[in-house]
């Protein structure tokens, strides 16, 4: 086997697999799969065992009315989703650009805003605003609060995108006579936009996963709705608490995994694009 | 500004920040355990040992974090598992973190060129020599930036707990409020206790940083 074609199995851990080692492996492969069979088993059986799975406690499920709020919670994630993450592309590219500024000051501020709300915990400032400012209505408070700590870490994705693009580029467009607007909005962020994208997509999933910090002010999202399904006493099973976080949390990882899809799929666009332009130019 | 040196407010804020510390430590501690055993499992050589790291990562980094304090706190009591509020905590953040750190770790081991590894083995190493001596060393190097941002994290993830009955930093800006102080005041105290927690990672994962660099 020469150095160039490798098998796709090489790893800088181990060599590839002689007739023993594959043994070995299988050997190793069947009992962690007993064990992890082992567990589930382990972990369903004591669900069972206490009742969880019985048909009483899934009821709740049945009513249309606990449909309803849970399709109520949904679209109350996803608007906050939606506000919060318009807004904190918005202050991301805002701030991005003051910290890219040529100006002393305008460049001190924004970095000493976003180093700030990047440091703070999200839930502090969610809480602060809901007190100060949002009693009445934990929505804003929310999105806000997602939108000064996901702009701040939007506007450091950007920042740093734009550092990243080689420098000869915006030296070339400075010798060619742009002026800084110009370097920036034809050459750099252009550039930048293929690298930041995928990134960015990540921070959307974050953005994404703390609106459920909204349970914590009342906001009536999706997990908020789940503890109101939960606490209702609707018949005498119980409390279908671990139902609906088996129900709530699949639809919070098929949202998370949607994005991520996205960026992937965007990420290989952009792969695919550069390799064109390369070729070509070759 | 002033409220916090008046009756027994003090003592409730170093009581929180005592916990916020302690739940942060706890937590880091299971969180590297478990996810440098996780990411053992991602690069094993075993099938069934990586599916099981993969799901575990893909179902702990797309839970919303107060989900799964939901789901422990709410939960295990009703499947007889009964702990203290704080080791619930520990267990939630811990558990969501190290799917983050096996990340972290993988994605360091796979950066290291392959040449390395066959090149400590052309030498004669064995695996463990190839391990200890070139591989981890140099994965060690590109993991501890990522690394650094995951446990700047933590302690602002631990804030959440405060909504689930631990008694750490959120809880006492709670008790404040409740207490009827300006809302500003409490927010700057409570701030400035949490930036000086990440400004403190920060600065020892900048000194291992420099301690650790190399010449390359």
């Amino acid at each position: 086997m020469s150095l160039f074609d490798r098998p796709a199995t090489a790893s800088v851990l181990y060599d590839v697999p002689g007739p023993k080692a594959r043994a070995r492996y299988r050997l190793f492969g069947i009992l962690s799969l007993l064990g992890v069979a082992g567990l589930l088993w382990y972990v369903i059986a004591t669900l069972a065992d206490n009742g969880q799975f019985d048909a009483d406690l899934w009821d709740p499920f049945q009513y249309n009315a606990v449909q309803q709020m849970i399709v109520d919670g949904l679209l109350s994630t996803l608007k906050a989703f939606g506000l919060a993450a318009a807004l904190s592309l918005t202050l991301g590219a805002l701030l991005a650009t003051g910290q890219l500024s040529d100006h002393r000051p305008v460049r001190w501020t924004c970095t000493a805003v976003v180093q700030f709300f990047r440091a703070m915990p999200l839930l502090i400032l969610i809480v602060a605003l809901y007190y100060a400012f949002f009693a009445k209505d934990p929505m804003w408070a929310l999105v806000l609060g997602l939108t000064l700590y996901n702009g701040s870490v939007q506007a450091e994705i950007i920042r740093s995108g734009v550092n990243a693009v080689a420098r000869g580029q915006g030296e070339a467009a400075y010798a060619l006579g742009m002026r800084k607007s110009q370097v920036m909005s034809s050459i750099l962020v252009p550039q930048a936009v293929r690298s930041m994208l995928p990134s960015m997509i990540g921070q959307l999933v974050v953005t994404l996963k703390d609106t459920s910090l909204g349970y914590i002010i009342t906001y009536n999202e999706l997990l908020f709705m789940g503890k109101k399904i939960a606490s209702q006493p609707l018949n005498a099973a119980g409390f279908p608490y671990i139902p609906v976080v088996l129900v709530i949390g699949p639809i919070y990882i098929a949202l998370c995994l949607l994005l991520t899809a996205l960026a992937r799929w965007i990420e290989a666009r952009g792969r695919r694009g550069a390799n064109r332009r390369t070729s070509a130019a070759a | 500004m002033g409220f916090l040196f008046e009756q027994d407010n003090f003592a409730l804020f170093r009581d929180g920040f005592l916990q916020t510390i302690e739940l942060s430590a706890l937590s880091a501690l299971l969180a590297l355990l478990l996810g440098t055993l996780l990411a053992a499992f991602r690069v094993s050589p075993v099938p069934i040992l990586r599916a099981f790291g993969t799901t575990w990562v893909t179902l702990f980094r797309n839970t919303p974090l107060t989900l799964l304090f939901f789901a422990v706190t709410f939960g295990l009591p009703p499947l007889g598992v009964h702990f203290s509020h704080l080791v619930f905590a520990v267990l939630a953040l811990g558990g969501y973190t190290a799917s983050f750190v096996c990340e972290v770790i993988r994605s360091g081991i796979n950066t290291v060129p392959l040449g390395q590894a066959e090149a400590a083995r052309s030498l004669g190493m064995s695996f463990g020599q190839t391990l200890t001596l070139v591989v981890l060393p140099q994965a060690t190097r590109t993991v501890l930036a990522p690394m650094s941002s995951v446990f700047i994290a933590l302690p602002r993830n631990s804030a959440i707990a405060g909504a689930f009955s631990v008694p750490e930093l959120y809880s006492a800006q709670q008790t404040f409020s409740e207490r009827g102080y300006s809302i500003f005041a409490i927010f700057f105290w409570v701030a400035c206790a949490y930036l000086l927690i990440s400004a403190t990672i920060a600065t020892l994962f900048r000194f291992l940083e420099t301690r650790l660099a190399v010449a390359r």
